[in-house]
């Protein structure tokens, strides 16, 4: 019995130590973003500032473009996400439940691209980009995250798990294959569309690399690259940066908290992408 | 409604798996057919070639006297009824019903009607707003044949469609299934791999065995009337007893299997079948069913008689299935039925009588029937 009771005790506290681990830096942050004192590196660290403002808030508001990047942000965000659950479940049905030649080879190779660090594309990337004309627009912003093979992967892996039986009842009852896939299999789906979107959302929301070399102009900045500007060489507005810092991750924390049963059952289902 | 020809219907995976090899049935109209045979006979292959669902690789298939082997599944003009139900779990039950008619674009009112009016038949009126997951297997089963039932297809197929109940419900639906082949009049392909389902429900039985049918009867004629040993061994619970033996020719024919020994009866042209077999091994088959306790059963005369020693009764409630060995000789048990009125102990030494009517022989090398 009091075994079991110390080990308990020894299991909440390394939990407990975890979450400060992980939330303490989020809670700092937010803490420098209310303080209205520009220097924000006294010592011991206060948590609790001992002047209130809401002034960085505005400030961000105020004298930076925030409108256009959080525009910029929304719209490939959107866009992305979109287009991540409709192309990765069509290719995912399409590798689940369709027979055509190739098919194996196609999907290993997919599968293989995603040995490649993404670094390694970079390059690649821009130069296809900038011989299309697309370097700082927002095509050029969009195109390469319109599906991902990881998407791919995951829906094909859900589709897998229909029955075969529903497919051929559908057959039956007379629906076409694009319509089986869209009247019978999308609806079945909804958890694993719903991680997609999840993942694709946060993932373009959060996206700093490629924008940041596909951008040269801050109107098309997105949130993660304009908030990066604000570390310039000679001084860092650290309550302006945290202010603006918060704001970003508003979206992703509530979709986290809507989503939640989803964001786990992906994570169980996929087993990738953290 | 239709009939629904199979003429050497084939099918081959790959290049040298032979799933199916040579199918010839003729279902006729408003009959109700039974495929039945063991796991990996080819039945359930073969009702799938008949709903399209799989590729005819050679031969030919008529429903309705049209040739359908290139024709896709949606125009066949069938519906069936599969084993895990397969409904759509995001549609209610008056959707997984409706759905069909809708796909073919038939008008609201009558798509309300026919839904309606299966509904009534399963018994489904109050469930029509749930969804799948919210009901029973026995009421899931009943939508998928309801969903089958709207379409009013020229043939129904239905493929295990009462293995995933339990037992009770599963004779339940059984008799429900009839009723309604009796109701609708239509021609009904049914597959199972229970012989007992197969029995009291076909009109006409196709057994299969490793993708050759073996028999197309009726129920009692398979029964009484096996055309080879697997038949015989496979329609009957418990199942026709077999006793390897020779036939050997002194003053009369006689089959001799250890201390077994009768002679060969003359009627039914017995003799004249077995001669050609003396001095040969030959497979003896009796019913547990069709023994009986001579000192119990005086009545019957023309027997032949053997000396049994039970080793283990199991009484069922109306009548007892005994296990037992041929005295002399310890060999596989074999099995008679008796009324549960007469009771056996281990070891007790019976005699037994058969009637000669129901005498059966295999070839030993061809399993096929002799007499």
């Amino acid at each position: 019995m009091k075994k079991i009771k110390l080990q308990k005790l020894l299991f909440y506290g390394v939990l407990l130590l975890m979450t400060f681990i992980y939330i303490g830096p989020f809670l700092f942050s937010l803490s420098i973003s209310f303080n209205a004192e520009q220097d924000v590196f006294s010592w011991p660290i206060k948590l609790i500032p001992d002047e209130w403002t809401l002034d960085n808030y505005q400030r961000v508001w105020r004298d930076l473009p925030f409108g256009q990047w959080l525009f910029n942000s929304i719209a490939i965000t959107i866009v992305q996400t979109i287009t991540n659950v409709f192309f990765a479940s069509l290719a995912g049905f399409a590798f689940a439940r369709l027979e055509f030649p190739g098919k194996n080879i196609i999907f290993a190779v997919l599968l293989g691209s995603l040995m490649i660090p993404g670094i390694i594309l970079l390059v690649p990337k821009f130069i296809i980009l900038n011989e299309f004309y697309l370097i700082n627009t927002y095509a050029g912003l969009m195109l390469p995250g319109l599906v991902t093979v990881v998407n791919i992967f995951l829906m094909k892996q859900f589709f897998e798990t229909i029955p075969k039986d529903l497919e051929e009842a559908a057959l039956i009852d007379g629906c076409s294959y694009f319509r089986i896939f869209w009247q019978i299999f999308l609806p079945v789906s909804k958890p694993a569309l719903a991680a997609v979107a999840i993942y694709t959302f946060q993932g373009s929301w959060n996206e700093f690399m490629w924008p940041v070399i596909v951008t040269t102009t801050r109107d098309m900045f997105t949130l993660p690259v304009g908030m990066a500007f604000l570390k310039n060489e000679f001084s860092v507005q650290w309550p302006l940066l945290m202010a603006g810092t918060i704001l970003i991750s508003l979206p992703t924390l509530a979709i986290f908290l809507f989503f939640q049963k989803y964001f786990v059952q992906g994570v169980a289902s996929a087993g990738l992408k953290g | 409604m239709a009939n629904v020809e199979l003429q050497q219907l084939k099918k081959v995976y790959g290049k040298d798996v032979v799933a199916i090899k040579g199918a010839d049935v003729t279902i006729k109209d408003k009959e109700f057919v039974v495929l039945v045979g063991p796991s990996g006979c080819g039945k359930s292959t073969l009702l799938r070639m008949i709903a399209g669902l799989e590729e005819i690789s050679g031969g030919e298939l008529f429903i309705d006297g049209d040739k359908v082997n290139d024709v896709s599944p949606k125009d066949r003009d069938i519906a069936m009824v599969f084993q895990n139900y397969a409904l759509y779990p995001h549609m209610t039950v008056f959707e997984n019903m409706a759905f069909g008619l809708k796909l073919r674009k038939y008008p609201k009112t009558e798509i309300k009607q026919r839904v309606e009016d299966a509904a009534k038949i399963l018994g489904l009126t109050e469930y029509l707003d749930r969804r799948p997951k919210e009901m029973s297997g026995g009421q899931r089963q009943r939508v998928a044949i309801g969903r089958a039932l709207v379409r009013q297809p020229k043939v129904f197929l239905f493929d295990e469609p009462l293995s995933n109940l339990d037992a009770k419900l599963r004779v339940q639906m059984r008799i429900e299934i009839k009723r309604l082949h009796q109701q609708l009049q239509a021609t009904m392909i049914y597959v199972t791999h229970d012989q007992i389902e197969a029995m009291t429900m076909g009109d006409k039985i196709v057994v299969l065995k490793d993708g050759y049918v073996q028999q197309v009867d009726s129920p009692m004629n398979l029964f009484n009337n096996p055309a080879n040993k697997f038949v015989a061994g496979f329609i009957g619970s418990p199942s026709m007893n077999f006793l390897e033996g020779k036939i050997e020719k002194n003053d009369e024919l006689e089959f001799v299997a250890g201390s077994v020994r009768f002679g060969i009866p003359d009627q039914l042209g017995l003799q004249e079948k077995l001669n050609p077999f003396v001095g040969k091994g030959i497979i003896f088959g009796f019913r547990p069913e069709y023994l009986y306790d001579k000192s119990k059963e005086t009545s019957k005369q023309l027997s032949v008689d053997m000396n049994i020693i039970v080793d283990v009764t199991e009484p069922v409630g109306s009548e007892a299935y005994n296990y037992f060995h041929f005295s002399g000789k310890e060999e596989i048990t074999f099995c008679f039925r008796s009324s549960s009125a007469y009771e056996y102990q281990a070891g007790q030494e019976v005699v037994v009588g058969l009637d000669i009517d129901r005498l059966r022989f295999f070839d030993i090398d061809t399993e096929n029937r002799i007499a």
